[in-house]
Protein backbone atom coordinates (compact mmCIF):
# COMPACT_ATOMS: atom_id res chain seq x y z
CA UNK A 1 0.00 0.00 0.00
CA UNK A 2 3.01 2.24 0.46
CA UNK A 3 3.36 2.44 -3.30
CA UNK A 4 -0.18 3.64 -3.68
CA UNK A 5 0.20 6.37 -1.12
CA UNK A 6 3.61 7.48 -2.40
CA UNK A 7 2.24 7.70 -5.94
CA UNK A 8 5.20 5.88 -7.39
CA UNK A 9 5.83 7.43 -10.87
CA UNK A 10 6.10 4.01 -12.49
CA UNK A 11 2.78 3.02 -11.01
CA UNK A 12 1.18 6.29 -12.06
CA UNK A 13 2.46 5.66 -15.58
CA UNK A 14 0.81 2.23 -15.63
CA UNK A 15 -2.49 3.63 -14.37
CA UNK A 16 -2.50 6.49 -16.89
CA UNK A 17 -1.66 4.18 -19.78
CA UNK A 18 -4.50 1.84 -18.76
CA UNK A 19 -6.95 4.72 -18.68
CA UNK A 20 -5.71 6.14 -21.97
CA UNK A 21 -6.10 2.82 -23.78
CA UNK A 22 -9.48 1.89 -22.32
CA UNK A 23 -10.98 5.36 -22.71
CA UNK A 24 -9.83 5.51 -26.34
CA UNK A 25 -11.31 2.05 -26.97
CA UNK A 26 -14.61 3.10 -25.37
CA UNK A 27 -14.79 6.31 -27.44
CA UNK A 28 -14.17 4.42 -30.70
CA UNK A 29 -16.44 1.58 -29.59
CA UNK A 30 -19.29 4.04 -28.85
CA UNK A 31 -18.82 5.84 -32.15
CA UNK A 32 -19.36 2.51 -33.92
CA UNK A 33 -21.47 0.44 -31.52
CA UNK A 34 -24.18 2.92 -30.51
CA UNK A 35 -25.22 3.98 -34.05
CA UNK A 36 -25.10 0.35 -35.21
CA UNK A 37 -27.22 -0.77 -32.26
CA UNK A 38 -29.73 2.03 -32.83
CA UNK A 39 -29.88 1.34 -36.56
CA UNK A 40 -30.63 -2.34 -35.96
CA UNK A 41 -33.28 -1.38 -33.38
CA UNK A 42 -35.32 0.87 -35.69
CA UNK A 43 -34.90 -0.91 -39.02
CA UNK A 44 -36.50 -4.04 -40.37
CA UNK A 45 -34.46 -6.09 -42.79
CA UNK A 46 -33.76 -9.69 -43.71
CA UNK A 47 -31.43 -11.40 -41.29
CA UNK A 48 -32.12 -8.92 -38.51
CA UNK A 49 -32.94 -11.64 -36.02
CA UNK A 50 -29.77 -13.58 -36.86
CA UNK A 51 -27.71 -10.42 -36.55
CA UNK A 52 -29.13 -9.75 -33.09
CA UNK A 53 -28.36 -13.31 -31.98
CA UNK A 54 -24.79 -13.00 -33.28
CA UNK A 55 -24.36 -9.60 -31.63
CA UNK A 56 -25.64 -10.90 -28.30
CA UNK A 57 -23.33 -13.89 -28.62
CA UNK A 58 -20.36 -11.64 -29.31
CA UNK A 59 -20.90 -9.99 -25.93
CA UNK A 60 -19.31 -13.09 -24.46
CA UNK A 61 -16.33 -12.98 -26.81
CA UNK A 62 -13.31 -14.42 -24.94
CA UNK A 63 -10.68 -11.74 -24.74
CA UNK A 64 -7.79 -14.14 -25.45
CA UNK A 65 -9.42 -15.10 -28.74
CA UNK A 66 -9.67 -11.43 -29.71
CA UNK A 67 -6.05 -11.02 -28.66
CA UNK A 68 -5.00 -13.98 -30.78
CA UNK A 69 -6.86 -12.77 -33.89
CA UNK A 70 -5.51 -9.23 -33.57
CA UNK A 71 -2.05 -10.70 -32.95
CA UNK A 72 -2.27 -12.75 -36.16
CA UNK A 73 -3.48 -9.74 -38.14
CA UNK A 74 -0.77 -7.42 -36.85
CA UNK A 75 2.19 -9.79 -36.64
CA UNK A 76 5.01 -9.28 -39.13
CA UNK A 77 3.75 -12.06 -41.39
CA UNK A 78 0.09 -11.03 -40.98
CA UNK A 79 -1.97 -9.01 -43.45
CA UNK A 80 -1.54 -5.81 -41.45
CA UNK A 81 2.05 -6.55 -40.42
CA UNK A 82 3.37 -3.63 -42.43
CA UNK A 83 1.71 -1.23 -40.00
CA UNK A 84 4.29 -2.29 -37.45
CA UNK A 85 2.01 -1.66 -34.50
CA UNK A 86 2.14 -5.00 -32.71
CA UNK A 87 3.26 -4.56 -29.09
CA UNK A 88 2.21 -0.90 -29.06
CA UNK A 89 -0.67 0.79 -27.19
CA UNK A 90 -2.43 1.22 -30.56
CA UNK A 91 -2.67 -2.55 -30.95
CA UNK A 92 -4.14 -2.74 -27.45
CA UNK A 93 -6.73 -0.10 -28.32
CA UNK A 94 -7.69 -2.10 -31.41
CA UNK A 95 -8.08 -5.32 -29.40
CA UNK A 96 -10.20 -3.65 -26.68
CA UNK A 97 -12.34 -1.88 -29.27
CA UNK A 98 -13.10 -5.19 -30.99
CA UNK A 99 -13.89 -6.71 -27.62
CA UNK A 100 -16.39 -4.08 -26.44
CA UNK A 101 -18.05 -2.81 -29.63
CA UNK A 102 -20.45 -5.80 -29.88
CA UNK A 103 -21.42 -5.29 -26.24
CA UNK A 104 -22.13 -1.59 -26.82
CA UNK A 105 -24.12 -2.38 -29.98
CA UNK A 106 -26.12 -5.22 -28.41
CA UNK A 107 -27.04 -3.30 -25.27
CA UNK A 108 -27.92 -0.09 -27.10
CA UNK A 109 -29.99 -2.14 -29.56
CA UNK A 110 -31.99 -3.40 -26.59
CA UNK A 111 -32.52 0.02 -24.99
CA UNK A 112 -33.26 1.84 -28.25
CA UNK A 113 -35.55 -0.99 -29.40
CA UNK A 114 -37.68 -0.73 -26.27
CA UNK A 115 -37.99 3.04 -26.66
CA UNK A 116 -38.76 2.69 -30.37
CA UNK A 117 -41.88 0.69 -29.50
CA UNK A 118 -43.08 3.65 -27.47
CA UNK A 119 -42.01 6.42 -29.88
CA UNK A 120 -42.60 4.83 -33.26
CA UNK A 121 -46.10 6.07 -34.01
CA UNK A 122 -45.43 9.60 -32.81
CA UNK A 123 -42.16 9.94 -34.71
CA UNK A 124 -43.62 8.47 -37.88
CA UNK A 125 -46.62 10.78 -37.50
CA UNK A 126 -44.25 13.75 -37.41
CA UNK A 127 -42.55 12.50 -40.56
CA UNK A 128 -39.34 11.17 -39.01
CA UNK A 129 -37.49 8.63 -41.14
CA UNK A 130 -35.92 5.48 -39.72
CA UNK A 131 -32.53 6.92 -40.54
CA UNK A 132 -33.31 10.06 -38.56
CA UNK A 133 -35.00 8.19 -35.72
CA UNK A 134 -31.77 6.45 -34.67
CA UNK A 135 -29.85 9.61 -33.62
CA UNK A 136 -33.03 11.13 -32.16
CA UNK A 137 -33.53 8.09 -29.94
CA UNK A 138 -29.85 7.87 -28.97
CA UNK A 139 -29.98 11.49 -27.81
CA UNK A 140 -33.27 10.97 -26.01
CA UNK A 141 -31.89 7.94 -24.17
CA UNK A 142 -28.55 9.53 -23.38
CA UNK A 143 -28.89 8.98 -19.63
CA UNK A 144 -29.71 5.30 -19.99
CA UNK A 145 -26.81 4.88 -22.39
CA UNK A 146 -24.38 6.09 -19.72
CA UNK A 147 -24.78 2.73 -17.99
CA UNK A 148 -24.05 0.90 -21.22
CA UNK A 149 -20.94 2.95 -21.89
CA UNK A 150 -19.76 2.19 -18.37
CA UNK A 151 -20.30 -1.51 -18.90
CA UNK A 152 -18.10 -1.20 -21.98
CA UNK A 153 -15.44 0.66 -20.04
CA UNK A 154 -15.55 -1.89 -17.25
CA UNK A 155 -15.01 -4.73 -19.67
CA UNK A 156 -12.17 -2.90 -21.45
CA UNK A 157 -10.36 -1.84 -18.31
CA UNK A 158 -10.59 -5.18 -16.54
CA UNK A 159 -9.68 -7.50 -19.39
CA UNK A 160 -6.22 -8.97 -19.40
CA UNK A 161 -5.93 -11.67 -22.09
CA UNK A 162 -6.10 -9.54 -25.23
CA UNK A 163 -3.83 -6.71 -24.09
CA UNK A 164 -1.32 -9.23 -22.79
CA UNK A 165 -1.09 -10.93 -26.19
CA UNK A 166 -1.06 -7.87 -28.46
CA UNK A 167 0.68 -5.51 -26.04
CA UNK A 168 3.26 -7.87 -24.71
CA UNK A 169 3.31 -6.29 -21.23
CA UNK A 170 6.50 -4.35 -21.99
CA UNK A 171 7.66 -2.34 -19.01
CA UNK A 172 7.03 1.38 -19.54
CA UNK A 173 5.49 0.86 -22.99
CA UNK A 174 2.53 -1.49 -22.92
CA UNK A 175 2.22 -2.48 -19.28
CA UNK A 176 -1.24 -1.74 -17.99
CA UNK A 177 -2.87 -2.43 -14.64
CA UNK A 178 -4.27 -5.84 -15.44
CA UNK A 179 -1.11 -7.19 -17.07
CA UNK A 180 1.00 -5.73 -14.28
CA UNK A 181 -1.21 -7.43 -11.68
CA UNK A 182 -0.89 -10.75 -13.51
CA UNK A 183 2.89 -10.38 -13.73
CA UNK A 184 3.46 -9.23 -10.15
CA UNK A 185 1.27 -12.02 -8.82
CA UNK A 186 3.22 -14.64 -10.72
CA UNK A 187 6.49 -13.07 -9.51
CA UNK A 188 5.19 -13.22 -5.97
CA UNK A 189 5.10 -9.44 -5.39
CA UNK A 190 1.69 -9.61 -3.87
CA UNK A 191 1.66 -6.14 -2.22
CA UNK A 192 2.22 -4.42 -5.58
CA UNK A 193 -0.36 -6.65 -7.26
CA UNK A 194 -2.85 -5.89 -4.50
CA UNK A 195 -2.13 -2.15 -4.66
CA UNK A 196 -2.82 -2.12 -8.38
CA UNK A 197 -5.92 -4.21 -7.85
CA UNK A 198 -7.25 -1.66 -5.36
CA UNK A 199 -6.61 1.20 -7.77
CA UNK A 200 -8.43 -0.62 -10.58
CA UNK A 201 -11.34 -1.36 -8.30
CA UNK A 202 -11.40 2.23 -7.09
CA UNK A 203 -11.46 3.68 -10.61
CA UNK A 204 -14.31 1.43 -11.72
CA UNK A 205 -16.32 2.12 -8.55
CA UNK A 206 -15.74 5.88 -8.74
CA UNK A 207 -16.82 5.97 -12.37
CA UNK A 208 -19.99 4.04 -11.60
CA UNK A 209 -20.81 6.24 -8.64
CA UNK A 210 -20.26 9.36 -10.73
CA UNK A 211 -22.42 8.00 -13.52
CA UNK A 212 -25.30 7.10 -11.24
CA UNK A 213 -25.26 10.60 -9.76
CA UNK A 214 -25.37 12.07 -13.28
CA UNK A 215 -28.16 9.70 -14.25
CA UNK A 216 -30.32 10.40 -11.23
CA UNK A 217 -29.91 14.16 -11.44
CA UNK A 218 -30.73 14.08 -15.12
CA UNK A 219 -33.76 11.89 -14.62
CA UNK A 220 -35.14 14.23 -12.01
CA UNK A 221 -34.59 17.13 -14.37
CA UNK A 222 -35.66 15.61 -17.66
CA UNK A 223 -38.02 12.85 -16.54
CA UNK B 1 -46.60 30.17 -56.98
CA UNK B 2 -49.72 28.06 -57.07
CA UNK B 3 -51.10 26.93 -53.74
CA UNK B 4 -50.72 23.15 -53.38
CA UNK B 5 -53.87 21.14 -53.93
CA UNK B 6 -55.83 20.39 -50.81
CA UNK B 7 -55.21 17.04 -49.10
CA UNK B 8 -58.94 16.63 -48.63
CA UNK B 9 -61.24 15.00 -49.36
CA UNK B 10 -59.97 11.67 -48.07
CA UNK B 11 -61.69 8.69 -49.64
CA UNK B 12 -61.74 5.27 -48.01
CA UNK B 13 -62.96 2.49 -50.24
CA UNK B 14 -63.90 -0.91 -48.76
CA UNK B 15 -61.11 -0.67 -46.21
CA UNK B 16 -60.43 -3.86 -44.26
CA UNK B 17 -57.92 -4.32 -41.48
CA UNK B 18 -57.55 -7.87 -40.27
CA UNK B 19 -55.35 -9.47 -37.66
CA UNK B 20 -55.36 -13.16 -38.39
CA UNK B 21 -58.96 -14.06 -39.15
CA UNK B 22 -60.36 -11.23 -37.04
CA UNK B 23 -61.55 -8.21 -38.99
CA UNK B 24 -61.00 -5.14 -36.85
CA UNK B 25 -62.11 -2.86 -39.67
CA UNK B 26 -64.63 -4.59 -41.89
CA UNK B 27 -65.27 -2.92 -45.22
CA UNK B 28 -65.45 0.79 -44.40
CA UNK B 29 -66.13 3.21 -47.25
CA UNK B 30 -66.36 6.88 -46.39
CA UNK B 31 -65.41 10.27 -47.75
CA UNK B 32 -64.01 12.78 -45.27
CA UNK B 33 -64.45 16.33 -46.52
CA UNK B 34 -62.81 19.56 -45.56
CA UNK B 35 -64.75 21.74 -43.14
CA UNK B 36 -66.97 20.08 -40.56
CA UNK B 37 -65.43 18.59 -37.46
CA UNK B 38 -65.77 14.83 -37.74
CA UNK B 39 -66.21 12.77 -34.61
CA UNK B 40 -65.79 9.01 -34.75
CA UNK B 41 -67.92 7.41 -32.05
CA UNK B 42 -68.40 3.85 -31.02
CA UNK B 43 -68.07 1.41 -28.14
CA UNK B 44 -64.72 0.00 -27.04
CA UNK B 45 -63.30 -2.38 -29.60
CA UNK B 46 -65.28 -0.88 -32.47
CA UNK B 47 -62.05 -0.17 -34.34
CA UNK B 48 -62.04 3.62 -33.93
CA UNK B 49 -58.34 4.03 -33.18
CA UNK B 50 -57.36 1.57 -35.90
CA UNK B 51 -59.46 3.46 -38.44
CA UNK B 52 -57.78 6.71 -37.42
CA UNK B 53 -54.32 5.15 -37.81
CA UNK B 54 -55.22 3.83 -41.25
CA UNK B 55 -56.35 7.32 -42.29
CA UNK B 56 -53.13 8.85 -40.95
CA UNK B 57 -50.98 6.24 -42.65
CA UNK B 58 -49.61 4.58 -39.52
CA UNK B 59 -51.28 1.30 -40.44
CA UNK B 60 -51.69 -0.10 -43.92
CA UNK B 61 -55.11 -1.60 -44.67
CA UNK B 62 -55.28 -5.34 -45.36
CA UNK B 63 -57.61 -4.61 -48.27
CA UNK B 64 -59.24 -1.57 -49.84
CA UNK B 65 -57.83 1.84 -50.66
CA UNK B 66 -57.13 5.06 -48.79
CA UNK B 67 -56.84 7.97 -51.19
CA UNK B 68 -56.17 11.62 -50.50
CA UNK B 69 -57.17 14.25 -53.03
CA UNK B 70 -53.52 15.31 -53.31
CA UNK B 71 -51.29 12.82 -51.52
CA UNK B 72 -48.32 14.01 -49.50
CA UNK B 73 -44.94 13.73 -51.17
CA UNK B 74 -43.02 10.76 -49.77
CA UNK B 75 -40.12 12.03 -47.68
CA UNK B 76 -41.48 15.58 -47.76
CA UNK B 77 -42.94 17.46 -44.80
CA UNK B 78 -46.23 16.09 -43.53
CA UNK B 79 -49.41 18.09 -44.02
CA UNK B 80 -51.43 16.10 -41.49
CA UNK B 81 -50.78 15.44 -37.83
CA UNK B 82 -52.02 13.23 -35.04
CA UNK B 83 -52.46 13.65 -31.30
CA UNK B 84 -52.41 10.44 -29.29
CA UNK B 85 -54.15 9.53 -26.08
CA UNK B 86 -50.81 9.63 -24.29
CA UNK B 87 -48.46 12.18 -25.81
CA UNK B 88 -44.97 10.97 -26.60
CA UNK B 89 -42.56 13.74 -25.70
CA UNK B 90 -38.81 13.75 -26.06
CA UNK B 91 -36.40 14.37 -23.18
CA UNK B 92 -35.87 17.98 -24.15
CA UNK B 93 -37.40 21.29 -23.17
CA UNK B 94 -41.02 21.97 -24.12
CA UNK B 95 -39.70 24.41 -26.72
CA UNK B 96 -37.23 21.79 -27.98
CA UNK B 97 -40.06 19.35 -28.59
CA UNK B 98 -41.82 21.85 -30.83
CA UNK B 99 -38.70 22.93 -32.73
CA UNK B 100 -37.87 19.25 -33.32
CA UNK B 101 -41.20 18.81 -35.11
CA UNK B 102 -40.53 21.98 -37.11
CA UNK B 103 -37.16 20.63 -38.13
CA UNK B 104 -38.85 17.49 -39.47
CA UNK B 105 -41.28 19.73 -41.34
CA UNK B 106 -38.33 21.40 -43.13
CA UNK B 107 -38.96 24.79 -41.50
CA UNK B 108 -35.78 26.92 -41.81
CA UNK B 109 -33.69 27.10 -38.61
CA UNK B 110 -34.20 30.86 -38.23
CA UNK B 111 -37.98 30.57 -38.03
CA UNK B 112 -38.30 27.56 -35.75
CA UNK B 113 -37.95 29.17 -32.35
CA UNK B 114 -40.30 32.05 -33.11
CA UNK B 115 -42.96 29.74 -34.50
CA UNK B 116 -42.57 27.37 -31.56
CA UNK B 117 -42.93 30.18 -29.03
CA UNK B 118 -46.06 31.41 -30.80
CA UNK B 119 -47.53 27.90 -30.65
CA UNK B 120 -46.70 27.59 -26.94
CA UNK B 121 -48.47 30.91 -26.34
CA UNK B 122 -51.55 29.61 -28.16
CA UNK B 123 -51.87 26.71 -25.71
CA UNK B 124 -50.88 28.77 -22.68
CA UNK B 125 -47.50 27.15 -22.12
CA UNK B 126 -45.29 30.12 -23.00
CA UNK B 127 -44.05 30.35 -19.42
CA UNK B 128 -42.88 26.73 -19.48
CA UNK B 129 -40.91 26.74 -22.74
CA UNK B 130 -37.58 26.06 -21.03
CA UNK B 131 -38.98 23.36 -18.74
CA UNK B 132 -38.33 19.71 -19.47
CA UNK B 133 -41.28 18.29 -21.36
CA UNK B 134 -41.34 15.01 -19.46
CA UNK B 135 -41.83 16.58 -16.05
CA UNK B 136 -44.91 18.59 -17.07
CA UNK B 137 -48.31 17.49 -15.78
CA UNK B 138 -50.53 15.25 -17.91
CA UNK B 139 -52.68 18.15 -19.08
CA UNK B 140 -49.64 20.30 -19.85
CA UNK B 141 -48.06 17.45 -21.79
CA UNK B 142 -51.16 17.08 -23.95
CA UNK B 143 -51.28 20.83 -24.49
CA UNK B 144 -47.62 20.67 -25.53
CA UNK B 145 -48.53 17.94 -28.03
CA UNK B 146 -51.17 20.32 -29.39
CA UNK B 147 -48.66 23.19 -29.50
CA UNK B 148 -46.45 20.92 -31.58
CA UNK B 149 -49.39 20.43 -33.92
CA UNK B 150 -50.22 24.13 -33.92
CA UNK B 151 -46.70 25.05 -34.99
CA UNK B 152 -46.95 22.62 -37.90
CA UNK B 153 -50.23 24.14 -39.13
CA UNK B 154 -51.47 20.86 -40.61
CA UNK B 155 -54.41 20.70 -42.98
CA UNK B 156 -55.82 17.71 -41.14
CA UNK B 157 -55.51 16.78 -37.49
CA UNK B 158 -56.41 13.34 -36.18
CA UNK B 159 -57.00 13.05 -32.44
CA UNK B 160 -57.24 9.70 -30.68
CA UNK B 161 -59.09 10.20 -27.38
CA UNK B 162 -56.91 13.17 -26.49
CA UNK B 163 -58.53 13.79 -23.12
CA UNK B 164 -59.18 10.22 -21.98
CA UNK B 165 -56.54 10.29 -19.25
CA UNK B 166 -57.10 13.88 -18.11
CA UNK B 167 -59.23 15.48 -15.41
CA UNK B 168 -62.22 17.63 -16.51
CA UNK B 169 -60.35 20.91 -16.13
CA UNK B 170 -57.42 19.80 -18.26
CA UNK B 171 -59.82 18.21 -20.75
CA UNK B 172 -61.67 21.50 -21.08
CA UNK B 173 -58.43 23.31 -21.91
CA UNK B 174 -57.61 20.72 -24.56
CA UNK B 175 -61.06 21.11 -26.09
CA UNK B 176 -60.55 24.87 -26.32
CA UNK B 177 -57.29 24.39 -28.19
CA UNK B 178 -58.95 21.92 -30.57
CA UNK B 179 -61.74 24.43 -31.22
CA UNK B 180 -59.16 27.14 -31.91
CA UNK B 181 -57.29 24.87 -34.33
CA UNK B 182 -60.55 24.25 -36.16
CA UNK B 183 -61.24 27.97 -36.28
CA UNK B 184 -57.79 28.50 -37.77
CA UNK B 185 -58.68 26.21 -40.67
CA UNK B 186 -57.49 22.75 -39.63
CA UNK B 187 -59.81 19.84 -40.37
CA UNK B 188 -60.52 17.98 -37.13
CA UNK B 189 -61.09 14.21 -37.02
CA UNK B 190 -61.62 13.15 -33.44
CA UNK B 191 -62.04 9.71 -31.90
CA UNK B 192 -63.75 9.76 -28.54
CA UNK B 193 -66.11 7.73 -26.43
CA UNK B 194 -67.00 10.73 -24.35
CA UNK B 195 -70.44 11.79 -25.59
CA UNK B 196 -70.27 15.20 -23.98
CA UNK B 197 -67.08 15.91 -25.87
CA UNK B 198 -68.56 14.56 -29.11
CA UNK B 199 -71.49 16.91 -28.54
CA UNK B 200 -69.28 19.94 -27.92
CA UNK B 201 -66.71 19.32 -30.64
CA UNK B 202 -68.55 17.42 -33.36
CA UNK B 203 -70.30 18.70 -36.45
CA UNK B 204 -70.84 15.25 -37.89
CA UNK B 205 -70.66 11.80 -36.36
CA UNK B 206 -69.33 8.61 -37.86
CA UNK B 207 -70.66 5.72 -35.79
CA UNK B 208 -68.51 2.63 -35.83
CA UNK B 209 -69.64 -0.72 -34.47
CA UNK B 210 -67.64 -3.96 -34.68
CA UNK B 211 -65.48 -2.60 -37.45
CA UNK B 212 -68.37 -1.45 -39.61
CA UNK B 213 -69.45 2.10 -40.29
CA UNK B 214 -73.14 2.05 -39.37
CA UNK B 215 -73.99 5.66 -39.88
CA UNK B 216 -72.80 9.10 -40.76
CA UNK B 217 -75.09 11.80 -39.44
CA UNK B 218 -74.87 15.50 -38.57
CA UNK B 219 -74.12 15.69 -34.86
CA UNK B 220 -77.33 17.39 -33.68
CA UNK B 221 -79.44 14.80 -35.47
CA UNK B 222 -77.31 11.86 -34.31
CA UNK B 223 -77.82 12.61 -30.64
CA UNK B 224 -81.59 13.01 -31.02
CA UNK B 225 -82.48 10.55 -33.73
CA UNK B 226 -79.77 8.04 -34.54
CA UNK B 227 -80.73 5.95 -37.55
CA UNK B 228 -79.17 2.64 -36.52
CA UNK B 229 -80.44 0.63 -33.57
CA UNK B 230 -76.86 -0.01 -32.42
CA UNK B 231 -76.23 3.73 -32.18
CA UNK B 232 -79.48 4.18 -30.27
CA UNK B 233 -78.43 1.48 -27.82
CA UNK B 234 -74.98 3.03 -27.52
CA UNK B 235 -76.46 6.44 -26.75
CA UNK B 236 -78.84 4.97 -24.20
CA UNK B 237 -76.09 3.13 -22.38
CA UNK B 238 -73.55 5.90 -22.50
CA UNK B 239 -75.53 9.08 -22.04
CA UNK B 240 -74.06 10.81 -19.05
CA UNK B 241 -77.11 12.98 -18.42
Amino acid sequence: MGLVVAADPKLVGIVLLSLRISVTAVVIGCAIGLPVGAAIAVNEFRGRRALIVILNGLMGLPSVVVGLVVYLLLSRAGPLGSWGILFTPTAMVIAQTILITPTLAALSRQVVGDAWQEYREQLRSLGETRLGAAPTLLWDLRFSLVTIVLAGFGRAASEVGAVMIVGGNIDGVTRVMTTAIALETSKGDLPLALGLGFILLFIVLALNAGASVVKETAQRRYG
Amino acid sequence: MRAPLSLLPLALENVVFAVGSRRIIDGVSVRIDAGPRTVILGPNGAGKSVLLRICHGLLAPTAGTVAWNAPEIAGGPRRQAMVFQRPVLLRRSALGNVTYALKLADVPVGQREERAMEALRKVGLDGLGRHSARVLSGGEQQRLALARVWALRPEVLFLDEPTASLDPGAAHEIEQVIAALHAAGTKIVLVTHNLGQAHRLGDEVLFLHQGRLLERTPADRFFKHPTSSEAAKFLEGELPW
